[in-house]
C-alpha cells in the first residue's frame, strides 16, 4: 500500500514515528545485520587476507616404510608470525585478480596472443572462473525462463481440475521440491547412467551402444538443466496456484461474454493478473539457480560442468585448504547476484519513489 | 624391506594382552571423538574404539569419505569438536600445517608401550601419528578372463594394455580395464602413480616450485588417456566404490585397486559365480620400463588433536590403543580387512599385493606442505584432457598454473 493513501496514520508527529518504526524494524534489523551484513564482511575480509608465507624446515620423518628428509612447516616461526598478525598477510584485491578468479593476466595474454576471438573464448573457457561462469549463466538463464513457463501450465492444469482430486494432484506436483536435492539428482544420475534405465533408453534411442550421457559435455549440461527444472517448478507452481485463487472472476466471466478463448483468457486476464508474483519466483529462482550446486555433486559432473558454488566447495575440500580463495569466490557470487538482479531492483526502487 | 621385517617379527609374539583388552580401557573420564575414512578396516578401529564409551566417558565416530573436508575446521577450535582423526600419509599433512595434532610421546612413554617401533610416526623426532595399517594400489584382476584370452598377468601398464585390446578383440568384455579416474582427487591420484612410475618427481629439488610439466608427465597423461579408450565411458564419474561394483558385476577384468579393497571384494550379494572363482590380485604394475611401481605406499593411522584437555587426550589415545589391540586380531575376520600394522598380524591372501608393493620398493605418497594443492589441482585440471579437449602439454601448464596461484595464496610460492 502506498504511504500516503492509507488510513490517517495512528501516531503523529515525526519524531514518534520514526521511534515506532525503529522499535518495529529493530528484530528484523538485527537479524539482517548478524546473518547478512557480518558474514559478508566476514568474507570480504577473508579475501583480501591469505595466510602468512610458509616457514619451511627440513626433518627427518620415519615411518613404516623408511626415513626420510621432509620438508615441514615451522610451526614455532609460524606461531610468532601469526601472533603478530592474525589475520595474515593483507593481499588486497590479489586474489580477486589471479588464476583461479577473474585471472586479469592470463586474460590480458590471452587478448593479445589469440588471432581469432574463437581462439580467445577458448582460452577463457579454460580458466576456472569464466568456465563455471559459462555453465551458470547458461544454467540460470534457460532453467528461469522454462521452470517459470513450466509452473504456470501446472498452475492453470490443476486449477480447471475437480476440486476432489487437487489436493492429491497439488501433493504429487509438489514431490520435486519435497526431494532434498542432493537426492533427487542422486536418483537421476542413476537413471542417466549408462546401464541405467534412461541411460539404457537414450542409447536405444539414439541406436548408438556406446552413447554415455555422462561422457558427454552438451548431454550433461541438458541434464542437469532438465533437473534444474524439475526441481524448481513445484516453487513457481504453488506461488502461482495461490495467486490463480485471488483471480477475479468478473473479469474472466467478462472475458468469457466477450468470446474470449482460453489461451486469449489467459494472455489478457489471468498473466498480467500474475505478472507480480512471475517477477517473484524469477527473482528468488535467479539467485537460486547462480548458486547452482547439488545436481552439479549428485551428477559427479565436475568434470563437466562446474558452478562458483563448486569451486567455493572445492577449494574448501581438498586436503589443504584455502578460504581466501573461497572467500574471493563467495564475494564475487555475491556481485554477481547483485548485477543480475539490479534491473529489478532498480525498478523496484523507481516505482518506491515514485509513490511518495 | 623394514615393513615386512617388522611385519614377520610381529608374527612371533602372538595375542599379547589380549585378557585385559575387554576391560574399560583404562580411562576413567573423558571425551573421546573421532573423524575418519570410511572402509572396512577404518570401521573396525572406529567399533573397538566405541567399545570404551562408558558411564563417564563419551565416545563418537563420525567415518565418512570426506573426513578431510570437515578435520581440519573440526579441529581448530578450542575445544576441538575431534580429539582424535585417523589420517593416512597424505591427509596428516593438512593437519601438521594447521598445528592441529599434538606430539604422543609422553602418552606413548606411559600406554602405549606395546606399539611397535614401525608403529610410531616420527617427524621431527615427536611422535605425531601411530599408524595401524599399510595400504598400495596394485592389480586386481579376473584370471578366468585373462586366461580366455591367453595373456599372462600384466606386469606392466604397456602389458595391462595389451591385454585389454585382446579381451576386447575376442568379445569377452567391452569395457575390460576399470580404473578410479573419478574427476578430483581419485584422477589426481592415477596420475601420481602414473608419473611416479615414469620416474617423474612433483617438485623441483627442495623447493615448492611445481614440476609435473614435464616428459614424465606427458606419457603419465598418455597412457591414462590409452586406458580410459577400455574403460566404461563414464569414467570420469567412477571412484573406487563404483569401479569395485563394476568388477563385481563382472564388466571388469582388470583395474589397479586399493589393497583395503580385496577382502572385502566379494563380499557383496549377487556377485555372478565366475567373478568370485576369478578374482584374483597382484603386486602393483610398471610402466615405461621403469623400475618402481607405478603406484604409492600409505599407512592408515591416528592422532591427537592439540586443542583438548589432556584427559580428553589420555581418553581419547586409550580408547584407540584398544581400537588397535593385538587380540582384535584372534578374530579370523578382522585379520583379513587390511594388511595390519599390529603386532601378531599374519599377512593373509588378500594382502599380497600390499606385500608386493612394499617388496618392490614402490615409492610412499609424497609427505609434503604443499602436496595437497597439487594434488587438487590435477584433480580440476587433467579432466579436459582426459576428455580429448586439449593437449597433454596444455593440461600440465594449467594444474601448475592453478598449484602456482594456489601456493601463493597459502604463502608457499612468493
Amino acid at each position: 500500500m502506498p504511504c500516503g493513501a492509507g488510513p490517517a496514520p495512528l501516531l503523529s508527529g515525526d519524531t514518534m514515528r520514526h521511534r515506532t518504526f525503529f522499535w518495529f524494524f529493530l528484530p528484523t534489523g538485527l537479524a539482517m545485520i548478524f546473518f547478512i551484513a557480518l558474514p559478508i564482511i566476514s568474507i570480504v575480509t577473508q579475501s583480501m587476507f591469505a595466510p602468512h608465507e610458509a616457514v619451511l624446515k627440513t626433518v627427518e620423518n620415519c615411518g613404516p616404510f623408511k626415513c626420510e628428509e621432509v620438508t615441514v612447516i615451522d610451526q614455532e616461526a609460524t606461531a610468532d608470525l601469526r601472533a603478530s598478525s592474525p589475520l595474515g598477510r593483507f593481499v588486497g584485491f590479489d586474489i580477486y585478480l589471479d588464476r583461479g578468479h577473474l585471472a586479469t593476466a592470463e586474460v590480458r595474454d590471452a587478448w593479445r596472443n589469440t588471432p581469432a576471438m574463437g581462439a580467445f573464448f577458448q582460452a577463457l573457457g579454460n580458466l576456472p572462473f569464466y568456465r563455471a561462469m559459462a555453465f551458470t549463466l547458461t544454467y540460470t538463464f534457460v532453467c528461469t525462463p522454462a521452470l517459470i513457463v513450466l509452473g504456470l501450465m501446472i498452475a492453470l492444469a490443476v486449477n480447471s481440475l475437480h476440486r476432489r482430486l487437487r489436493g492429491l494432484t497439488i501433493f504429487f506436483s509438489l514431490l520435486p521440491m519435497i526431494v532434498t536435492p542432493l537426492v533427487g539428482s542422486l536418483i537421476l544420475f542413476w537413471m542417466i547412467d549408462s546401464r541405467g534405465v534412461l541411460g539404457n533408453l537414450i542409447s536405444f534411442l539414439a541406436d548408438d551402444p556406446g552413447l554415455s550421457l555422462k561422457a558427454s559435455t552438451p548431454l550433461m549440461w541438458i541434464s542437469l538443466i532438465i533437473y534444474g527444472i524439475w526441481s524448481s517448478a513445484p516453487f513457481a507452481f504453488v506461488v502461482f496456484y495461490a495467486g490463480l485463487q485471488t483471480l477475479p472472476k468478473d473479469q474472466i466471466e467478462s472475458a468469457q461474454i466477450d468470446g474470449a478463448t482460453r489461451w486469449q483468457q489467459v494472455r489478457f486476464v489471468v498473466i498480467p493478473h500474475l505478472m507480480p508474483l512471475v517477477t517473484f519466483v524469477a527473482l528468488i529462482q535467479i539467485m537460486d539457480n547462480f548458486r547452482v550446486f547439488e545436481p552439479i555433486i549428485g551428477f559427479a559432473a565436475e568434470a563437466h560442468a562446474r558452478s562458483l558454488s563448486w569451486i567455493i566447495f572445492n577449494d574448501l575440500g581438498g586436503e589443504t585448504r584455502q578460504l581466501s580463495a573461497a572467500s574471493a569466490t563467495s564475494a564475487l557470487t555475491v556481485i554477481g547476484v547483485t548485477v543480475l538482479l539490479s534491473p529489478v531492483l532498480v525498478r523496484t526502487w523507481r516505482d518506491f519513489r515514485g509513490k511518495i | 624391506m623394514r615393513l615386512l621385517k617388522i611385519l614377520a617379527t610381529g608374527t612371533a609374539i602372538v595375542t599379547l594382552g589380549a585378557d585385559a583388552a575387554m576391560a574399560a580401557c583404562g580411562i576413567s573420564s573423558g571425551r573421546v571423538s573421532i573423524v575418519g575414512n570410511e572402509f572396512p578396516a577404518i570401521r573396525q578401529v572406529g567399533a573397538g574404539a566405541m567399545a570404551c564409551a562408558g558411564d563417564s566417558v563419551d565416545v563418537k565416530t563420525n567415518l565418512t569419505a570426506d573426513h578431510q573436508k570437515i578435520n581440519v575446521a573440526g579441529m581448530s577450535a578450542y575445544p576441538a569438536e575431534y580429539t582424535s582423526a585417523i589420517i593416512a600419509n597424505s591427509s596428516i599433512v593438512a593437519l601438521m600445517n594447521e598445528d592441529l595434532i599434538r606430539p604422543l610421546d609422553d602418552l606413548v612413554a606411559r600406554h602405549g608401550t606395546r606399539l611397535k617401533e614401525n608403529q610410531l610416526i616420527t617427524i621431527n623426532e615427536q611422535v605425531m601419528a601411530v599408524a595401524f595399517m599399510a595400504n598400495a594400489q596394485h592389480l586386481t584382476y579376473r584370471a578366468d578372463v585373462l586366461e580366455a584370452a591367453g595373456v599372462d598377468v600384466p606386469t606392466t601398464y604397456e602389458e595391462m594394455l595389451a591385454a585389454a585390446m585382446k579381451i576386447r578383440e575376442m568379445g569377452l568384455m567391452e569395457n575390460p580395464v576399470g580404473g578410479a579416474y573419478k574427476a578430483g582427487w581419485n584422477l589426481a591420484q592415477e596420475f601420481n602413480n602414473m608419473f611416479i612410475g615414469y620416474g617423474g618427481a612433483h617438485f623441483k629439488d627442495g623447493t615448492a616450485e611445481p614440476n609435473i610439466n614435464s616428459e614424465a608427465g606427458v606419457k603419465a597423461l598418455e597412457m591414462m588417456k590409452a586406458l580410459s579408450e577400455y574403460m566404461n565411458p563414464d569414467f570420469l564419474t567412477h571412484d573406487s566404490n563404483a569401479t569395485n561394483a563394476e568388477f563385481r558385476a563382472g564388466n571388469v577384468a582388470i583395474m589397479n585397486m586399493w589393497g583395503s579393497r580385496s577382502a572385502a571384494m566379494l563380499d557383496a550379494d549377487g556377485i555372478p559365480q565366475a567373478v568370485q572363482d576369478g578374482f584374483a590380485i597382484a603386486g602393483p604394475m610398471t610402466v615405461g620400463g621403469g623400475d618402481i611401481p607405478a603406484s604409492t605406499l600409505w599407512w592408515d593411522g591416528w592422532t591427537v588433536a592439540k586443542n583438548i584437555s589432556d584427559e580428553d587426550a589420555e581418553a581419547t589415545f586409550l580408547a584407540l590403543m584398544n581400537a588397535i589391540d593385538p587380540s582384535i586380531l584372534s578374530d579370523e575376520e578382522v585379520g583379513k580387512l587390511a594388511v595390519w600394522l599390529i603386532d601378531g598380524y599374519q599377512p593373509t591372501d588378500a594382502a599380497k599385493g600390499v606385500f608386493a608393493a612394499a617388496e618392490m620398493g614402490t615409492t610412499p605418497y609424497p609427505m609434503l606442505p604443499y602436496m595437497g594443492l597439487l594434488h587438487t589441482a590435477l584433480g580440476t585440471e587433467l579432466t579436459d584432457f582426459m576428455q580429448g579437449k586439449e593437449s597433454a602439454e596444455q593440461a600440465l601448464t594449467d594444474v601448475e598454473a592453478a598449484y602456482v596461484a594456489a601456493a601463493k595464496e597459502k604463502g608457499f610460492l612468493q
